[in-house]
């Protein structure tokens, strides 16, 4: 990855390898594939509910991802959590899953491709793909911030990353799984420090 | 931390009794970040300043002030205007609550 640098004209812009590309874009897909799917915890198995119901949930996500996402705006006033959740969650999970697709496109329009079938016999080496040039507006420079986020905040979660745990992390055998998306969470911070710097 | 800004009353409150906003009005809101291990301090200071418009050094000093002591109050009005903040403050990915000023 080249960092992202401010341009002349206003955004930013910013070179990936494809892997890394298809990596940024894989997570965002997932993080927009969450937001959609998983509709909160109140809801009836009737999916009729989900179209007459023209009002969110009121009870909290039931994943600690989507209610980190999508947190309690109250801490000690349940009643009053439940109707900023009614009254916002849904337009919250719509603007993040927009800029999350927002991201992809972007990757795409910086040329990102398929990734190239490993040849069988393993004895051609796959040639070198283009890099992705990824171009940002003041909107781009938006929908980037907040998705890297989402997606930090998500892996986060899942690791269940705390406070100054550096040790542990520093700690993990190589081949643990977890050290790998720790790996992919500490580079994603990388990502999202140039670019607040480039806008800065 | 900055002085909250001060609530005007209007003057004519006394005369809508029909708005319970109106009472309200006197116990201001206030939004609160929370510390979390994941968001960047340049990416929180970065918020601050593009959404609450604050100077570079009352952004950072809000900042740190949320690294260090776990939480910080980043803006004070009405219980509407709080919300709003909440919303956008959980927009960006960071963890705000809002509560009364005196709670």
């Amino acid at each position: 990855m080249k960092r992202f640098k401010s341009r002349r004209r206003g955004g930013a812009h910013a070179e990936f390898e494809q892997p890394e590309a298809r990596l940024i874009a894989n997570l965002a897909a997932q993080v927009a594939e969450l937001l959609a799917n998983d509709k909160g915890a109140s809801k009836a198995d009737d999916p009729l509910a989900d179209l007459v119901d023209m009002e969110g949930s009121t009870q909290p996500p039931e994943d600690p991802v989507l209610h980190r996402l999508l947190p309690d705006a109250y801490r000690d006033d349940d009643e009053g959590a439940a109707d900023f959740r009614r009254f916002t969650e849904r337009g919250l999970r719509e603007s993040k899953s927009r800029n999350a697709h927002a991201l992809i496109e972007s990757l795409i329009a910086g040329g990102m491709s398929e990734p190239i079938a490993a040849d069988a016999e393993g004895d051609t080496e796959a040639p070198a793909e283009p890099r992705v040039e990824v171009e940002l507006d003041a909107d781009g420079v938006q929908a980037w911030l907040r998705t890297l986020t989402d997606i930090r905040l998500a892996l986060a979660t899942r690791l269940g990353i705390e406070q100054d745990d550096e040790q542990r992390w520093a700690t993990l055998p190589e081949d643990d799984p977890e050290s790998y998306v720790h790996d992919i969470y500490d580079w994603l911070g990388f990502v999202q420090e140039t670019l607040v710097h480039a806008i800065d | 931390m900055a002085a909250p800004t001060p609530t005007e009353v209007e003057p004519t409150a006394a005369e809508k009794p029909e708005s319970d906003e109106v009472v309200q009005l006197d116990t201001p809101w206030v939004t609160l970040v929370w510390n979390d291990p994941v968001n960047l301090m340049s990416y929180v200071s970065y918020v601050f300043r593009n959404y609450f418009g604050y100077p570079k050094s009352k952004a950072d000093k809000l900042m740190l002030q949320v690294h260090h002591e776990g939480k910080a109050v980043v803006s004070t009005g009405s219980r509407e205007e709080m919300e709003r903040d909440v919303e956008a403050m959980h927009g960006y990915g960071l963890w705000a609550t809002l509560q009364k000023a005196d709670a």
